[in-house]
Order: structure tokens, then C-alpha cells, then sequence
């Protein structure tokens, strides 16, 4: 066991190794960097072009400024932001909890949403009332969930006169306005990727109650609400898990349009922001960083599982 | 004596024709979808979204009443009525006719990026799985490298990579094309590594067909059901993929008339007074999606009801 998860670790550096190569190349491969970017149409001297290349390190062959890199990297120094001058971990820091509150409310309504009907659709398999629940999870797999983060802007507006306020207030100063602001965001998103995770249950629900320990558990005179709930549900969860911790995963740094929509300055706006400002370095960390988190969440459910289900042994 | 026989010898070979015809060709093409139709309404329901989907942008320029590209300073922001069944932008320009316009842009960005996609996908994962060793190997590498990072932020790189700018729809498409890839391999590899090993597989090999054959001839048919469940779902995803792209100005750029476009300018800015602009082209995304997604999971529980992705 200790050896399977030093290697399942030792695994995740060429992993995080590859995904810094591809950002990098990607990156360099854009046309125009941040210079030329910043004095696009005003006549600066070539000199002083070349003189700020200098400085920010971007006149290195491409190979010196991966080496360059990779050795911050190692020493655990992300760098700082071409564009402000900031540190990136401060420019990270300021943005980091916003976006992990919103994925935490997120995630957490659609288990709530996912669960109950999941296993609803199960139970009912074939009746109006799997059709009905299909279709609501379908819809919001289909529904663009900025569109209906618009659609709750809208209804708010014109029902209670409310706007979702400019500034944000952070949880910590006052956690009702901040939770008023990131109920109608966390909501868009937490019903769209309820839908994958009701489908899961769903379907995993309708395995487990085809298994011999289910008829045992009936034929034995246990309430049906029971065999459902602690023998079915119980052993359906283990998929569920899995599927509800990649989205959280993804949920971190992939709201790059709903944070749009709500005016929220999180880790998805950022990496837009880096992006058209062409800022290599701000770009680099936030992509390897998730990149991280997702490999991160990735392990810690395959050790969870060993938790959850005595049978699974890694060796 | 002689001729009952020869006549029960005819019956039977009636007989056999009629089997082998219903079990080939056009007849057992015609039977599946009867079948189809019958047991699966949602996923009927869906194809009926597609096939409105399909002829709406075949028939734009007779559907649609306007020119959906020509300014009309006299109409602005017009609510709904019977001149303009949807209203107008701050253009002037029928919310109608380019919601219809639209359609095209949905279906060729979708179509193109979830077919290339998915074949890119198919070729690796069965190459992968056939050939095993280091080439697999460093392939699943490569795909878990792509699959490390949410659809959007590989999207997002990569067209900030190739450019964006009026007319470089392919750019856009490439966009989307590459994060379906890594997703299509995966599931194509794991069903064809339990082909490889099939005995017909090792008769084929013996009989002296080249790699080649084997995995485009041998292989690749048998994955086609994934295949094409995966092409389906994918063609919502990458349309989805495509308006998000477009409202973050990362994706199809003015005049082209494209669903995300719509919401993103006007139909965010004009939203408590115009609310029209918001609400029509978020329905036509959600109407194309929802028909890609029936028709698609019902095809998977037509075609492979064993195959499972959430």
C-alpha cells in the first residue's frame, strides 16, 4: 500500500511535467507577447522594446526560459505577473477563495439535487417519473449554465428589483451578503453538473439493485425504504463519489464564463485576463496549478475508496 | 416423393433468403429505427429536435424573412411582434432571422470539431490499444496531460494560440476539437484492448494482414458503436463549447450570426430592457444540445447498453 501511493504520487510529476512543456509551447506559439502587446500603435523606439524584452527575460532562447522556469518551479517560486508586477501568488491568493467557495456551494447543491433524484429514477425506472427527472438532468446538461445564470439575473431583476451587487464581500466580513451573491451563480452551475452526477446515481443505483444481496435483503422482509437506502444506495455511492470530486475539481478553475456573467472576479476570469494580455508567467502558474488540483483530487478519491470499500486493496 | 422434397427444399431456401435479407442491409437498417421509434420516445423526441435543427440551416434563406447581416436603424431594439417574430438587436437586425442563421454556424462548428475529434480519437485509441508498449504508453500519457484540465481552459489556449478575428471560424473549431480527443481515445482504447486478444484478431494476423489492416479493418469496426454514441454527444458538447467560446469573445466573431455571440453583446447589455435578446438564443442553444443529448443516450441504450458515460 505505501508503495502503491509513493508511486501513484511519483506519477503525477510527468504528468505536471507534460502539462508545463504544452502550456509553455502553446504560449510561445501566440502571436505577439506582452510587449508587443502593451505598446501596440504607439510609436515607442525599438530600443526600448528590446530594452523591456531585456528586463522581463523575454529575449532568452525559448529553452533557457523553460530551464529558467522549471527551476522556480522547484524552488516553489511561481513568479511574478508580467502584466501587474505583482507576485503571482498574491494575484492567485487575492482570487483563490472565491473560487473555491463558489465551487464548495456549487458542488454541495448539486449532491443535493443529484442524490435524492438519482435514486428516484432508479426506483421508478420506466415510469413518467424517470422520464420527468431524465428530462429536468438533461435540460441542464443542455442548458448553457451561464445562459441560465442570465435567465436568474433577469428574473430577479424584474421580480424583486435585485442586481447582483459590484463589489464582492467576502464570506469572512459578512457571510450574508457574501452568500446572497454567490447563491444565484452557485445554483446555475450546481444544476448543470447535478445532471451528470443524478445520471450516475441513476444508473448505478439500477445496477446494485439487481444484485443477489438486494433480493436477500427483500426476501428477508427488510422495508423497501431500507433495502434502498442502506443496501442499494450505500454500495451506489462509490461512482458517485468519483464523478461529484472530478467536477469539483473542475469547478475550481472551468467557471470561466459564469464568473463572466456575475461579475465575479475569480481564478476563471484571471486566466481569460492572462490570456489577453499575453502574461506568460501568471499563465503558466495558473495552468499548472490546476492541472495540480485536478491530479491532487484525482488521488485523494482513488485512497477515499479504500476508506469506503474494505474490498479494494492497492498493491 | 421427389417433388414434396424439392419443394420443402425450395421453402427453406425462401426461407433463408428472407432471413439473410432482414438480417443485412437496408431492411435491418429500416427495423432498427422501427424498433427505435417504438421503445424510446425521449430519444425520438431528440431526433425530431436534430432533423428541425438540420433543415432550419439547409432552408436558412428561405425561413428566415430578413437579411441577417443588414443594419436597420429604423427598428432598434423592437420588442416581439408580427414584423419581427423574436425583435430586433441594437442593430436593427431580426433576432429571428439570425437565431435561424445561427443554426448553421451551431451545426458546422459542432458537426466538424465532434467529427474530427472523435475519428483523431478513434485513430489513437486503437492504435494504442493494438499496438501496445511504448506507443500506447506515451499516447495515454499525452491524453491524460489534456485531460488534466477543465474542456474550456484548453479551448481557451488554444485559440488564443491559433488567433481569433472575423472569418477564422477554423480556428475556433480546432478549439473545440482538441479537448474532445483525449476524452474519445480513452473510451475507444478500453473497448478495443478486449478485441486485441479475440482469437479472430490472432487468425487474421496468421493469415498475413499488416498492422494496418488489422486495426482499420479488424479493430476499428468493432468500436464503431462508441464511436458513434460519442460522435452524438459530443456534437451538443462541442456546440455548447462553441457558444461559451463566443460569449467570451474567444470564439465566432461579428457579422457571423452565432447563438453565444448574440447573448454575449447585446443580450447581456440590454438585459432588463431588451430582454428578448437574452432569452432566444440561450433557448436555440438549449433546444440543439437537448436534442444531441436524447438522441444520443438513447442510441447508447440502443446500441450498447453496457457502454456507461456519465
Amino acid at each position: 500500500m505505501r508503495r502503491y501511493v509513493a508511486g501513484r504520487l511519483l506519477l503525477m510529476i510527468p504528468t505536471l511535467v507534460g502539462v508545463a512543456i504544452l502550456t509553455f509551447v502553446i504560449m510561445r506559439a501566440v502571436p505577439g507577447d506582452i510587449v508587443a502587446l502593451k505598446y501596440a500603435g504607439s510609436p515607442v523606439p525599438q530600443s526600448v522594446i528590446d530594452e523591456e524584452r531585456h528586463q522581463l527575460g523575454l529575449d532568452k532562447p525559448m529553452w533557457a526560459q523553460f530551464t529558467d522556469w522549471m527551476g522556480e518551479i522547484a524552488r516553489f517560486d511561481l513568479g511574478t505577473s508580467l502584466w501587474t508586477g505583482h507576485s503571482v501568488v498574491e494575484e492567485i491568493e487575492v482570487r483563490f477563495p472565491l473560487s473555491l467557495e463558489l465551487a464548495i456551494i456549487a458542488t454541495l447543491l448539486a449532491v443535493l439535487i443529484a442524490i435524492p433524484l438519482g435514486v428516484v429514477a432508479a426506483v421508478k425506472q420506466d415510469t413518467w417519473v424517470d422520464y420527468a427527472i431524465r428530462v429536468f438532468s438533461i435540460g441542464g446538461l443542455a442548458m448553457p449554465s451561464f445562459w441560465i445564470g442570465l435567465l436568474m439575473v433577469l428574473a430577479t431583476i424584474t421580480l424583486f428589483g435585485w442586481a447582483p451587487p459590484l463589489v464582492f464581500t467576502a464570506i469572512t466580513d459578512d457571510p450574508i451578503a457574501n452568500l446572497s451573491q454567490m447563491i444565484l451563480p452557485a445554483l446555475s452551475v450546481g444544476y448543470r453538473y447535478s445532471a451528470v452526477s443524478m445520471r450516475m446515481t441513476r444508473s448505478t443505483v439500477l445496477d446494485v439493485l439487481r444484485e443477489d444481496y438486494v433480493r436477500t435483503a427483500r426476501a428477508k422482509g427488510v422495508r423497501e425504504s431500507i433495502v434502498v437506502m442502506r443496501h442499494a444506495l450505500r454500495n451506489a455511492l462509490l461512482p458517485v463519489i468519483t464523478v461529484v470530486s472530478l467536477e469539483f475539481a473542475f469547478l475550481i478553475g472551468g467557471l470561466v464564463v459564469t464568473e463572466q456573467v456575475f461579475n465575479l472576479n475569480g481564478i476563471g476570469k484571471l486566466l481569460v485576463d492572462a490570456v489577453a494580455h499575453r502574461d506568460y508567467t501568471l499563465i503558466q502558474a495558473l495552468v499548472l496549478l490546476l492541472a495540480a488540483v485536478f491530479v491532487l483530487i484525482n488521488f485523494v478519491v482513488d485512497m477515499v475508496y479504500v476508506v469506503l470499500d474494505p474490498r479494494i486493496r492497492y498493491s | 416423393m421427389t417433388q414434396i422434397a424439392t419443394t420443402a427444399v425450395r421453402d427453406s431456401d425462401e426461407v433463408a433468403k428472407r432471413r439473410y435479407l432482414e438480417s443485412t442491409g437496408p431492411r435491418r437498417f429500416a427495423r432498427f429505427w422501427a424498433e427505435f421509434i417504438r421503445r424510446r420516445p425521449l430519444g425520438t423526441a431528440g431526433a425530431v429536435l436534430i432533423i428541425v435543427m438540420v433543415v432550419t440551416a439547409a432552408l436558412a434563406d428561405r425561413i428566415a424573412p430578413y437579411d441577417p447581416t443588414a443594419f436597420n436603424f429604423a427598428d432598434l431594439l423592437q420588442g416581439p411582434s408580427l414584423q419581427h417574430l423574436l425583435g430586433t438587436d441594437p442593430f436593427g437586425r431580426d433576432v429571428f432571422t439570425r437565431i435561424v442563421y445561427g443554426s448553421r454556424t451551431a451545426l458546422l462548428v459542432g458537426f466538424t470539431a465532434s467529427f474530427v475529434g472523435c475519428t483523431l480519437g478513434l485513430v489513437l485509441g486503437v492504435v494504442g490499444a493494438y499496438l501496445g508498449g511504448r506507443v500506447d504508453q506515451l499516447i495515454q500519457r499525452l491524453m491524460d496531460v489534456l485531460l488534466s484540465f477543465p474542456l474550456i481552459v484548453i479551448a481557451i489556449a488554444v485559440v488564443a494560440a491559433l488567433g481569433t478575428g472575423e472569418g477564422k471560424i477554423g480556428n475556433v473549431i480546432a478549439a473545440i476539437t482538441v479537448p474532445i480527443i483525449p476524452r474519445v481515445a480513452r473510451v475507444v482504447r478500453s473497448s478495443a484492448l478486449s478485441i486485441v486478444n479475440m482469437p479472430y484478431i490472432e487468425a487474421t494476423r496468421a493469415v498475413g494482414s499488416g498492422a494496418v489492416r488489422i486495426m482499420f479493418r479488424h479493430i476499428a469496426p468493432n468500436v464503431f458503436a462508441p464511436y458513434l454514441i460519442m460522435l452524438t454527444a459530443f456534437l451538443g458538447q462541442a456546440i455548447l463549447l462553441e457558444a461559451s467560446l463566443s460569449f467570451l469573445g474567444l470564439g465566432v466573431f461579428e457579422p457571423t450570426p452565432s447563438w453565444g455571440l448574440m447573448l454575449r453583446g447585446a443580450g447581456m447589455q440590454f438585459l432588463e430592457q431588451a430582454p428578448w435578446l437574452a432569452i432566444a438564443p440561450g433557448v436555440a442553444i438549449s433546444m440543439a444540445v437537448f436534442g444531441f443529448n436524447l438522441f444520443g443516450d438513447s442510441l447508447r441504450d440502443a446500441l450498447d447498453p453496457r457502454l456507461r458515460t456519465a
